[in-house]
């Protein structure tokens, strides 16, 4: 770009009046171009989509916490978990051997839906605009 | 001895399948990119198929069914905590670490901190990592080759470990795909085949429930193995909270599992990859337990000793006996011998891959420089393995999953999610976690200790230690905020952004 051979012409420069050009040479900025700018709006676009995406992980971790987490808790407050029998194996066996993995199966099904959700919004915004 | 014949012929149909399958799949190897990620362009269903192959370990074939029958349902949390660790990683790392562009953990970190010191931390705690689960599984591999074939302990671990060198060296990671999908079927197959047979025998003897409290076996009543809170070291709630910490969060953290990331087209196949393995590895994780369980009214002479590992091999010939238990317990040695493969040649070429671009690149050129790095990568935890104390499978494990979480887990989280992250914080963090938790593993290799709040905490590093590692790259990183990357905000652009939207992603 900064040098050219030298039997080419020197690039042309337009000299314009600042007043006529001003409203041209502004073109309409787009979501995508601020983003690419880093621009305080494009730093919101970003921003909001970060968020978004973070809370939707953490409410889903938060779930995790509550049902898998928990259940230690559960079965040390509740012996009578183990002592009881279900289906011919103690409660807190099927609970922990074979209950677990359709709830961790579904919070993943469920994040992924709602993540990819969030990542259409964000396109749609951005590709609008 | 036809037992024994048996054994060694399924070993060999194994060895055999996986190298013709490597060998298959060589037709599609061409390029450095496709001996390393695949060219990343697997599809979804066979990259699920894949990871759950690589991921099933020898601790997962054999390590938990044995530790259930020996401690009882406390070990049940370790399967719960692995498949877990998947929903962790989706939710938080999956698509975004795909984004990245990044081929292996050392180059996230270099481009996301743009600092060479990282990346050479980085890469040794990979190393590290991969080469404490790498040798577990070869001693794994001693203990199911002495249970079906009668061979001495070191020789499974070499036949895994020249089978794992021949894959990887003809295929790197595109054959190395086929191959490893291929074992997860056979390792479900092989475990759900021979249980439909053990249950029918249980269900013909009077299904007897193995949690009966009259009956003792090894000196505990059916309800103390039963519950799921009772570790032996005395603190069970910290214990099970620990190797929950450990699990959840170092899944993530694993090498083989993160190289596996990057063979996804892109962010949305990342996610959809992920699910179909949290899937896939529900599927599984139901049948050791009832091996467990079946254990303890069968082969009670097994709990406690170091044979329990081997509970699985030794219910067929116990229960069935005959041509037709030794053909399942053939089977379940096939199956057990795609575990100790797939996650050897996975964590081989991940261990390779960091060598390679780390420490041999500079000297060979590409290909070469892989091939050597696996050698070096295959046979230092084949050495350290015919050291090291004998240890349960499933807790060397453990410990490698704990020290995946204190290092590798607040790097991740911290850089894909937090902007204030610099690389003077993520030093500091990495060598504080990494340190924690690499003299809680040497302490566990050669000590043996029993009882006490001492033992509960160095058995299982990952409660203490996580938080530190975490507190430690935050305080430094708000410490040196002059250290920030310039490129941050164009890198998260890259990290969270669809691939449809037209962005520059720097």
């Amino acid at each position: 770009m900064s040098h050219q051979g030298p039997d080419r012409a020197p690039a042309r420069v337009r000299v314009t009046s600042p007043w006529t050009e001003r409203p041209r040479l502004r073109p309409r900025a787009t979501a995508t171009s601020e983003i690419d700018a880093q621009s305080a709006v494009g730093e919101i676009y970003l921003r909001t989509l970060l968020r978004a995406q973070l809370r939707l992980a953490l409410s889903i971790l938060v779930v995790l916490v509550i049902t898998v987490g928990m259940l230690p808790l559960l079965f040390a407050l509740v012996p009578s978990l183990t002592s009881h029998h279900l289906l011919g194996m103690p409660v807190s066996w099927g609970m922990l051997a074979f209950g677990c993995y359709p709830v961790l199966l579904f919070l993943a099904w469920r994040y992924v839906r709602l993540a990819e959700r969030n990542e259409r919004a964000f396109a749609r915004v951005v590709e609008r605009s | 001895m036809s037992s024994n014949a048996l054994g060694l012929a399924a070993v060999l149909l194994v060895t055999v399948a996986t190298l013709a399958i490597g060998t298959w799949g060589l037709r599609f190897s061409r390029t450095t990119s496709d001996f390393f990620v695949a060219s990343r362009s697997v599809h979804p269903g066979l990259n699920a198929s894949a990871i759950s192959g690589e991921y099933l370990s020898a601790a997962s074939f054999l390590g938990i069914a044995g530790l259930v029958l020996s401690f009882g349902a406390e070990m049940l949390w370790y399967p719960v905590g692995w498949t877990a660790g998947y929903l962790v990683l989706l939710v938080l790392v999956a698509a975004p670490l795909r984004r990245s562009g990044a081929y292996t953990l050392p180059d996230f970190a270099e481009a996301r901190l743009e600092s060479r010191t990282v990346r050479t931390l980085a890469s040794v705690m990979v190393v590290a990592i991969g080469w404490l689960y790498v040798m577990p599984q070869l001693q794994g591999a001693g203990v199911a080759l002495r249970t079906a074939t009668g061979l001495p302990g070191w020789a499974g671990g070499l036949v895994v470990a020249v089978v794992v060198l021949l894959n990887v060296l003809s295929g790197g990671m595109r054959s190395i795909t086929f191959v490893q999908a291929f074992q997860y079927w056979l390792k479900l197959t092989a475990l759900l085949l021979p249980l439909v047979f053990l249950v029918v025998v249980w269900l013909g003897d009077g299904g007897r429930s193995p949690a009966d409290p009259s009956l003792f076996v090894g000196g505990e009543s059916g309800t103390a193995w039963a519950d799921p809170v009772d570790f032996a070291g005395g603190h069970p709630l910290y214990s099970t909270y620990s190797l929950m910490v450990a699990t959840f969060l170092g899944t993530m953290g694993l090498p083989h599992v993160v190289v596996r990331f990057y063979t996804n087209p892109d962010g949305r196949a990342a996610r959809q990859t992920t699910v179909a393995v949290l899937g896939l590895l529900g599927l599984f994780y139901v049948l050791p337990p009832v091996y467990a369980a079946l254990g303890r009214l069968y082969a009670p002479d097994l709990v406690g000793t170091t044979g329990a590992d081997g509970v699985v091999l030794e219910l067929p010939s116990r229960m069935i006996g005959g041509t037709g238990g030794d053909l399942l317990t053939a089977l379940l040695t096939a199956g057990a011998f795609a575990a100790f493969l797939a996650t050897s040649s996975g964590l081989t070429v991940a261990v390779a891959g960091v060598i390679t671009q780390d420490v041999m690149s500079k000297r060979v050129e590409g290909v070469t420089a892989f091939r050597l790095s696996a050698v070096v990568a295959v046979v230092v935890p084949f050495l350290l393995a015919l050291v090291a104390r004998d240890v349960a499978v499933a807790t060397v494990v453990g410990l490698a999953f704990a020290m995946a979480a204190a290092t590798f887990c607040p790097l991740l989280l911290l850089g894909i999610w937090w902007r204030g992250l610099t690389d003077a914080g993520a030093i500091s963090g990495l060598f504080v976690g990494g340190a924690l938790t690499g003299g809680a593993v040497v302490d566990n290799l050669l000590v043996d200790r029993d009882g006490g709040w001492f033992a509960a905490l160095v058995s299982q590093p990952a409660a203490w230690a996580v938080p530190l590692a975490f507190a430690t790259m935050v305080a430094v990183s708000r410490l040196t905020p002059h250290r920030l990357p310039a490129h941050t905000s164009r890198f998260m652009v890259r990290l969270h952004t669809p691939e449809t939207v037209q962005l520059d992603r720097g």
